[in-house]
């Protein structure tokens, strides 16, 4: 009984995605009407301008989320280490807080906020040419913000499970405080640095709600998607779409099994 | 520098952790190739002792000095001290070899290559772990990580090794061993060993000196057998070795007799010539212990007090059974007047 349910659910849960990747081998030029098999809408998808162009911004979006979140995330993490009392629960709590904003109010508020100093800074700029606005660099800004939490938890949890004698044995060892970061502390945060990287990358690669309100006139390859499922879902939709979802799954796996790795050398120690 | 005989000197060491005080106006002397102990029970400050002379941990007030050098106040990394943690904190992420060579490759300029690799090999070769070099560390036995922790040490030279309850954390037989490969390891080496524990056994087999600490205070330094002999109070006697206390004249001492200085026999008539005590005793236990047998008697005088037989009187007088009325007697020289603290 339970697992008829199980199954029910999986089969509720799954059967739209795996429709979307069924039909992207279609070789008919409907998305629901199933023709025979062929790759042939993968071909057009990857020669298709728009939707290069949208892969490349989103491409260059996550990897600079990913990285800025990456170093951002894991300085904020040993910060965090070494406060003590009111003030570590309370930015403690703001790391918790941030993880679970709704990203429809990150987007909006990220979006009040940038227009706020856009407003504030561009007149002045203006003398230098200069004129900011939303874009590629607004979205990138708004996923680092998120995802920096995602990576502070992360290290955080490392850092906590981390024996301190291992810092201090390297200082015994004639290291000094950055020779012990660079040759004991970086290495044991590694995967969890590189899981945080890979989280930071997905999320950013497949978000849709921050990057529709802050993107200005770039077209990140979800709101590529988005647009274009307004003229009516085709293949060719599908076929990005089950390129998304594989870059996603396969990121999540390996970030999965990074992260396992990294934990079985710290129990070892 | 002054050539001062001490290779670590403690002058009036105190350490406050908020209202704790975890060491207090502490002196201590450690000499040039000696083997010396820390003794005392859990939380008597002797890690705190350690890290200070590690450098992990400042004095609140007082001086640390290495070589006749005041380092008080110098980061871990600049003394020329190593230490061998309790869990030995080996470096996961490292090989042995890599673990090993980790302080000679934190030099400057950093050693060449085939230097470095010598010296690993040779000091593998000490801990007798030759050809396990390449492989991780959890991958070894606890024994295996011990001398692990040992050659990556000692493999620096330092004037001084600090090990904080090494063995600690290797079963019963394993220790034993360890211990005594410890003190030939040292013997080797010729450097400077202090070893802190909460085991007397293991103090008073290893050591050249123990000094033994209560409430972060030292109370005695000394040989193992002038601890035993020449204990200074009764938390000394109590803490080396066994011993029956009776109480004193007065409420300020007390009378230690070691359980093996006293004699047992069938009867009063029985027991040897030239005994100052002799007396009617009822046994009340017996506990077999190889070598030994305890027996916890007890006078009508006296109370309860503990003796220890050596197999030979067994042997020769038979061995005697709970309930049994026999005879208790000591020597003169085995009453010893203790200030009660
Ligand atoms: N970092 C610290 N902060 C606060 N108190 C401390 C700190 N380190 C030690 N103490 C306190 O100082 C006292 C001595 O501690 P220490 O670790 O030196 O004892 P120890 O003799 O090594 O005990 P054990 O045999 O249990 O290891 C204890 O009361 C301990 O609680
Ligand atoms: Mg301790």
């Amino acid at each position: 009984m339970l697992r008829a349910y199980a199954i029910c659910v999986y089969i509720f849960l799954y059967l739209p995605i795996t429709m979307i990747v069924f039909f992207s081998f279609n070789a008919g030029k409907y998305a629901m009407a199933w023709e025979g098999f062929s790759v042939f809408w993968y071909g057009k998808a990857f020669s298709n301008p728009l939707i290069m162009g949208a892969l490349r911004t989103s491409v260059i979006i996550a990897l600079s989320t990913a990285i800025l979140s990456a170093i951002i995330g894991t300085l904020t993490a040993l910060g965090l280490e070494r406060l003590k009392g009111w003030l570590r629960i309370t930015f403690d709590a703001l790391i918790y807080i941030a993880i679970m904003v709704p990203g429809i109010v990150i987007g909006i508020s990220t979006l009040i906020a940038f227009v706020s100093v856009f407003d504030l800074v561009n007149p002045s700029l203006a003398g230098l040419g200069i004129k900011l606005q939303m874009g590629t660099w607004a979205v990138i800004a708004a996923h680092v913000l998120f995802n920096i939490a995602v990576v502070a938890l992360l290290v955080r949890a490392r850092l906590q499970g981390m024996d301190r004698s291992l810092v201090d044995a390297s200082e015994d060892l004639y290291a000094t405080p950055l020779g012990t970061f660079r040759q004991v502390v970086l290495p044991l945060l590694a995967p969890s640095i590189l899981a945080g990287f890979l989280l930071a990358f997905t999320f950013s690669f497949e978000d849709f709600i921050i990057a529709y309100f802050v993107s200005g006139p770039d077209t990140t390859l979800p709101i590529y998607i988005f647009s274009s499922i307004r003229r009516g879902v085709t293949p060719e939709i599908n076929a990005v779409g089950s390129v998304v979802l594989l870059t996603s799954f396969v990121l999540l796996i390996i970030a999965q099994a990074v992260l396992r790795r990294g934990e079985k050398t710290a129990r070892a120690s | 520098m002054n050539h001062s005989p001490s290779v670590i000197e403690f002058r009036k060491v105190t350490k406050r952790f908020g209202d704790v005080v975890a060491v207090a106006d502490n002196d201590l002397a450690v000499k040039a190739g000696e083997f010396l102990s820390i003794l005392g029970p859990s939380g008597c400050g002797k890690t705190t002792s350690l890290r200070m002379m590690a450098g992990f941990e400042q004095p609140s007030s007082g001086e640390v000095f290495i070589r006749g050098e005041n380092v008080t106040g110098v980061p871990a990394y600049r003394r020329p001290v190593n230490m061998v943690f309790q869990h030995y904190a080996l470096f996961p992420h490292l090989s042995v070899a890599d673990n090993v060579s980790y302080g000679l490759r934190q030099r400057n300029p950093k050693p060449a290559r085939a230097e470095i690799d010598r010296a690993v090999d040779e000091a593998l070769a000490m801990v007798r772990l030759e050809g396990y070099g390449k492989r991780r560390s959890y991958e070894l036995s606890g024994g295996q990580q011990q001398r692990v922790a040992l050659a990556r040490a000692l493999i620096n030279r330092p004037a001084v090794l600090l090990l904080d309850e090494p063995l600690a954390a290797l079963d019963r037989k394993l220790r034993r061993d360890m211990q005594i490969e410890l003190q030939n390891l040292q013997r080797d080496v010729g450097i400077t060993f202090l070893l802190v524990t909460h085991d007397q056994e293991e103090a008073l087999s290893m050591s050249d000196r123990v000094c033994v600490m209560r409430e972060g205070r030292i109370v005695q330094t000394g040989s193992p057998r002038e601890l035993y002999d020449q204990p200074v109070n009764r938390y000394v006697a109590d803490f080396v070795g066994k011993t029956n206390f009776f109480s004193g004249p007065t409420g300020a001492e007390v009378l230690s007799i070691r359980p093996e200085q006293i004699e047992i026999a069938a009867n009063v008539n029985a027991l040897p010539e030239g005994l100052m005590a002799r007396l009617p005793v009822k046994v009340l236990n017996r506990i077999f212990l190889g070598e030994h047998t305890e027996y916890v008697v007890a006078s009508d005088k006296l109370g309860e007090f503990m003796v220890m037989a050596p197999r030979k009187s067994e042997r020769e007088a038979g061995v005697y059974d709970i309930g049994d009325m026999i005879a208790a007697g000591w020597r003169a020289e085995a009453e010893r007047i203790l200030p009660n603290t």
